[in-house]
């Protein structure tokens, strides 16, 4: 629990052109190719540069139209990373490329081969104490078993989603102890589930942008608590909250093409810890 | 005072029996060994014999604790009516050993509970305990016993609940020894000696010395039953009790896994801990991941070998130690790169931190328990130190923190936990579980029970003063809490008692000869079956029950889905949708619940009215079906009305009481009330207080199935109304009416206690938890397994009966609460209980009736107005809807419940004219509830005014839920007396026992 946030590597994989057309998303909006990948560019920038990680950049492909989301393709806490098998089936390619530089960094890597189950990262909350995996279009409950069976340490909770892609499309964790959730009122919702059904009480931050509510937190040794979050151009108002924390280092990173793929913050990295065991 | 000498001399009493018991037992164990038949036999026979006999039959259970005068009364009428039953074979079987001869009353009380109540059932208790040293492993025999046994069962409840009292009074020195055989956790086998009849607590405090362990109170002893279950062995029962003819054999382990195991006092302790992690581990009971068990078997390494020695190829020998289900050759290498790195690590350190990692494990202390949620999909309960966690395979799906749970209760095989309402809702929501059986469903709540009161409060639930409330001990759980006993363990004063470690590599071979571990053991109970002796020990009586109970199953189904519903709801809709469908759930079930059905009297009635006893019969049953309806439970009911003059009342109903509510009323003299009254205010405030400080009110009731059909005439009329109750709310005005019959002043009296649940929604429970309003909005019902209610009503000796104006209603109604009860109620006796049901169920007129009113105003006039069936109706319709997706579930069940239902009623005369009833005015109506495991305590003080003398009249409903091994007449003795104790200037005028037992498919549990 200590250690929850303690980063060393970053995995990230730059974004294809076929991202702009293909791209699965639930809105029609119009992606900005070099706009995205600029962002992309900032967000990298701020793992490596700004906070010293390592980060190991996969090349894009271009036959992966949504392999610039990497979370999706893989969980990893402890020394285990599970290989997801993604909910889309355009999608479950995009794995190979995370399981083989997950192997370099000597994980033990758990794979799903269950045809029935599907599971995306981007469904899995860590809070480090515990898992809530939403069940959503993307995620079924074989998949959240499976991830259950390869981190039996921790107690493993389903939580509905109600609306969104994911879980994390409307929260995350904002800090130790502290999940950010958005305000509407799915959001909320599945909030109060998770609040009776996880071990641990824990704090809320409050958004009113759900999509706002999906930040990337961190507790980099020599750095602290750091937050990646909205900027005030997308999300005034949800910036306004983050802009109150006190204990965090904040950054905001700019996110909008991303969003416009159902893309959050956290969606462009998987975030590894090398330091313990 | 009369009674209070009388009370006196039953405290003596026991002992006394005690010394004499040896005797008929061993007659009596002649007899049965030779035949099991002969007892039905016996039986008939006696049946016929005179009016001794009914007096001794009458003596058995209850009578025995009734002061001489009230027994006199009993006996005499009883000789009336009982002729004209006859025909009731039930009821006269019960008819035992023949009556000693007229003493005085004392004695002849005396007598009379040893020869009857040891007659029959003694034997068979005697037998069964000498054979079972030598019959561990031999199920012929066993199956012989159970027959005899269950037969001796049917239709004597009183007889095993005499048994049982006389169990624990027997002498020492006479038992055997039996010796047991206790796998401890290093995997050894212990040898234990202790007398057959010797408590839970003696073997285990044997054990506990020789381990040398002092904080004990996180261990247990479990034992495997017939369906090779685990069950915790209850220190303070009889070991003989428990595991039945199961083997001796015990397995020590770990009962309350402590969260922080670094707060234990004693390494011993730790150590001991560990032991069992590493069997939970091992077993795969304790998942974890590849590095933890990597980890924690270094750990064990460290603790069993000490430092790492570079010089031995550890390699070796490793893999003779067990880290995991399954290890591998990888892990083991990782256990002893990990084992190098903890040089210097003392054993104690090592077992520490091999605590530190494994109780942050996510199934670390977690029982589990299979079920199936309201959709019949397999899900597991666990029980954690910090609630109740709900699985789906092997996710968390929904967790329930002790401080959310408002109830846990069990019915049959159905276990519900009532939610506290979020800081947003209204109403409070219920969820209901389907277990296996309902053996499994009782042990999920008595684990439920003791981790909630072992973790969550301070103390355990005590009732304050009444000793009786303990009755229902078997439910709670009796040891230390975990804050007491850390209290404890800070004066342990001792030089940290040496111990010696073996190696776990002997703790992995035995692992199969340590029962109870692991979850598979829980598989195993869908395919419980019932034993060959039971089976066949059944009578038909029973057998028709088992019909009627279907019927009761399918409104329990309902129940279940009804509240499950609720559950889904919550999680699927927003807010405002959940609270407007609870409302209007809410809204259902209320009239639902108004909807009861009126008590039928029955051919009971009539006998009565035809004896000369009748008019005393009359006020009795009044008084009996008043009281049912108040009561909500299903239970069967018992009246008994004790009168405190001396004069010989009428007593009659002779049959067994199971003490479970006991409601006194009290009639102060003119000095009297102030005093009374204020006593018990207090006293209810205390408790109130005290329940408030506790969040969670552990409440379970067990549901003991009841349904025999019948052996008292009485009990007929209460079967069916055992099936209303389940759906109905109690009602407590209905009383008044009776009340004002029998005894004449007193119209008056209020069922306060239920008023305050009038809108529980559940079906039986709202005599248990009166006292908490907010919650009992949408209270679940629980049919204790058993229940058993005593009513025990004392009036004034004085009472004058200055015919006040005011409440002729009430005399009215009786007379037609009657009619219409007695033509709902054809004379058939067993099979009828069935009809009734489903009359019930469609909605008929007469079981409309609506007594709730009455109660919150006290006025008895309000006491029967039938509602429009048309309410029922719907409920019908929506318990359809449900049971159409549970049919397969009650399907299975129905041959499994057997339910008996048993009333007794014992009245003193009136001393007072009969007719002249008053409102009185209602003073308090306070309820008081100790939420013990197993009991409730509702107490309604009235005060009224009879011609110009005031009338103090407090009535105390005691509800006692627990097993069949309670010893119900001593539980109803100790309640009667600790009323008289409380109130020394008031006299008992009544008590009614309602008894109502859940047999399930063990029949005997």
């Amino acid at each position: 629990m200590a250690s929850f946030g303690n980063f060393t590597h970053a995995i990230v994989r730059g974004i294809p052109a076929s991202l702009v057309q293909e791209a699965l998303r639930s809105s029609l909006c119009q992606v900005d190719l070099v706009k995205a990948q600029h962002q992309l560019q900032l967000h990298i920038g701020t793992l490596k540069d700004e906070l010293g990680l390592q980060v190991v950049e996969l090349p894009a492909d271009e036959s992966l139209p949504d392999c610039v989301f990497v979370e999706d393709c893989a969980v990893v806490c402890g020394d285990t990373a599970l290989i997801t098998r993604p909910g889309a089936p355009s999608r479950r390619k995009e794995t190979k490329a995370m399981k083989s530089a997950l192997q370099e960094l000597n994980f033990k890597i758990v794979e799903m081969k269950d045809d029935t189950a599907t599971l995306d990262g981007g469904d899995v909350l860590f809070t480090g104490r515990e898992f809530f995996v939403g069940l959503s279009k993307r995620t079924n409950h074989r998949g959240i078993e499976i991830l259950a069976g390869a981190f039996k340490d921790y107690p493993v909770s389903t939580l509905p989603v109600f609306e969104g892609l994911h879980l994390k499309s409307f929260c995350s964790m904002a800090g130790p102890d502290l999940i950010a959730f958005g305000s509407s009122e799915p959001a909320q919702k599945t909030l109060k589930i998770l609040q009776q059904t996880g071990d641990h009480h824990y704090k809320t931050l409050i958004l009113p942008d759900d999509a706002a509510a999906n930040c990337v937190f961190m507790n980099l040794s020599g750095k602290g608590q750091v937050l990646l979050h909205c900027t005030p151009e997308e999300y005034p108002n949800s910036a306004k909250v983050f802009e109150r924390l006190t204990d965090h280092l904040l950054f905001p990173v700019p996110n909008s093409e991303m969003s416009k793929v159902d893309g959050g913050l956290s969606c462009c990295s998987v975030l590894i810890s090398k330091t313990g065991s | 005072m009369t009674t209070e000498v009388v009370s006196e001399a039953e405290v003596k009493k026991e002992p006394e029996k005690a010394d004499e018991q040896p005797a008929a037992p061993q007659q009596d164990a002649e007899q049965e060994s030779e035949q099991p038949a002969a007892i039905q036999d016996g039986d008939t026979p006696r049946t016929a014999s005179p009016q001794t006999d009914r007096k001794s039959k009458e003596a058995r259970g209850l009578s025995r604790f009734l002061p001489p005068w009230l027994k006199r009364q009993k006996s005499q009428s009883r000789t009336e009516p009982s002729e004209d039953h006859e025909d009731k074979a039930p009821m006269e079987e019960q008819l035992e050993a023949p009556p000693p001869e007229e003493v005085s009353p004392q004695e002849a009380e005396r007598d009379e509970s040893h020869s009857i109540g040891s007659a029959d059932t003694q034997p068979a208790k005697e037998e069964k305990g000498e054979e079972f040293p030598e019959r561990i492993g031999d199920g012929k025999e066993e199956e012989d016993l159970l027959e005899s046994k269950a037969g001796e069962k049917e239709d004597e409840p009183l007889k095993a609940e005499a048994e049982a009292e006389k169990s624990s009074l027997k002498p020492a020195k006479k038992m055997k020894t039996v010796t047991c055989q206790v796998t401890l956790l290093d995997g050894s086998l212990l040898p234990c000696e202790v007398e057959k009849r010797a408590k839970g607590i003696v073997l285990f405090v044997k054990v506990c010395e020789h381990l040398n362990l002092l904080e004990k109170d996180y261990f247990g002893l479990c034992y495997k039953d017939h369906a090779d279950q685990k069950c915790w062995l209850d220190p303070a029962k009889e070991i003989k009790r428990q595991i039945r003819n199961c083997p001796w054999q015990f397995a020590f382990s770990v009962k309350f896994y402590p969260p922080d195991p670094s707060q234990l006092t004693e390494d011993i302790t730790r150590y001991l801990l560990c032991l069992q992690l590493r069997q939970d581990i091992a077993s795969g009971r304790l998942p974890c991941s590849f590095v933890t068990h990597s980890l924690l078997g270094s750990y064990t390494l460290q603790a069993e070998m000490g430092d790492h020695d570079p010089d031995a190829c550890c390699l070796d020998y490793i893999s003779e130690f067990q880290f995991a289900p399954s290890q591998s050759k990888e892990m083991e290498e990782k256990v002893v790169e990990l084992y190098k790195t903890h040089r210097g690590m003392s054993p104690a350190q090592a077992d520490a931190q091999f605590l530190e990692n494994a109780k942050k494990l996510s199934m670390y202390g977690v029982d589990l328990h299979h079920a199936k949620d309201s959709e019949g999909v397999d899900i597991m309960l666990g029980v954690c130190a910090n609630g109740l966690l709900i699985y789906k395979d092997r996710l968390r799906i929904n967790r329930f923190a002790w401080p959310k749970i408002l109830k846990i209760s069990y019915k049959r095989s159905n276990f519900y936990i009532k939610i506290r309402p979020g800081e947003a809702e209204q109403f409070e929501s219920s969820v209901g579980f389907k277990l296996p059986n309902h053996r499994a469903a009782k042990r999920l709540w008595k684990v439920c029970v003791e981790h909630h009161t072992f973790f969550r409060l301070v103390t355990p639930e005590q009732p304050p003063k009444a000793r009786f409330l303990t009755l229902g001990s078997k439910f709670r759980y009796s040891g230390r809490t975990q804050a007491q006993t850390r209290q404890a363990s800070t004066l342990i004063d001792r030089p940290a008692p040496h111990f010696e470690r073996c190696s776990s590599k002997r703790l992995s071979r035995s692992l199969d000869g340590v029962p109870g571990l692991g979850m598979d053991d829980q598989a195993g109970a869908t395919s419980l079956g019932r034993t060959p002796g039971e089976k066949n020990g059944r009578d038909p009586a029973l057998e028709l029950s088992s019909d009627s109970k279907s019927k009761l199953r399918v409104q329990g189904e309902n129940i279940y889905v009804r509240h499950s519903n609720l559950m889904l709801e919550d999680l699927d809709k927003t807010q405002e949708d959940v609270l407007k469908h609870q409302a209007s759930i809410s809204e259902l079930k209320r009239n639902f619940m108004e909807s009861t059905p009126e008590p039928q009297p029955s051919q009971w009635d009539k006998r009565l009215t035809a004896s000369p006893a009748t008019s005393l019969r009359l006020r009795a049953q009044a008084a009996f079906e008043e009281e049912v309806p108040s009561s909500s439970l299903l239970s069967s009911t018992v009246a008994c009305t004790t009168s405190v003059p001396a004069a010989e009342g009428a007593i009659a109903v002779g049959s067994p009481p199971a003490a479970a509510h006991v409601a006194e009323k009290a009639l102060p003299r003119a000095d009297g009330p102030a005093y009374s009254s204020n006593d018990v205010g207090k006293t209810a405030e205390d408790k109130q207080k005290s329940d408030t400080l506790e969040q969670a009110e552990v409440e379970i009731e067990e549901t003991v199935v009841i349904k025999e059909v019948r052996k008292a005439p009485k009990v007929e009329v209460t079967v069916p109304e055992v099936v209303v109750t389940a759906v109905t709310e109690k009602e407590p005005e209905k009383k008044p009416g009776g009340e004002a019959e029998g005894r004449g002043g007193e119209g008056v009296t209020q069922r306060g206690s239920t008023s305050s649940d009038s809108h529980s929604e559940s079906e039986d429970e709202a005599e248990y938890h009166p006292q908490a309003p907010s919650v009992s909005v949408d209270q679940i019902k629980e049919l204790p397994e058993e229940e058993e209610e005593l009513e025990v009503e004392a009036q004034p000796l004085e009472a004058e009966p200055t015919a006040a104006s005011p409440c002729p209603t009430t005399e009215e109604q009786e007379p037609a609460l009657k009619d219409e009860a007695q033509n709902g109620h054809p004379e058939s006796q067993s099979p009828q209980g069935s009809v009734e049901e489903d009359e019930e169920d469609e909605g008929e007129p007469k079981l409309n009736g609506d007594a709730s009113r009455a109660e919150t105003e006290g006025f008895p006039q309000v006491i029967c107005c039938s509602e429009p069936p048309v309410v029922k109706t719907e409920m019908v319709t929506i318990s359809d809807t449900f049971a159409a997706q549970k049919t397969e579930i009650s399907t299975l069940e129905v041959p499994i419940v057997h339910t008996e239902t048993k009333t007794i009623t014992y009245e003193a005369a009136q001393v007072d004219g009969a007719g002249d009833s008053e409102p009185g005015m209602l003073m308090t109506a306070q309820t008081i509830t100790s939420e013990s495991l197993c009991t409730t305590t509702t107490t309604h003080i009235t005060k009224m005014l009879k011609g110009g003398v005031s009338e103090t009249r407090i009535e105390k409903r005691i509800v006692i839920s627990g097993d069949s091994d309670i010893d119900h007449d001593q539980a109803l003795a100790r309640a009667i007396k600790e009323a008289k104790e409380q109130h020394p200037d008031m006299s008992v005028t009544r008590v009614v026992v309602h008894k109502e037992t859940e047999v399930m498919e063990e029949g005997k549990d």
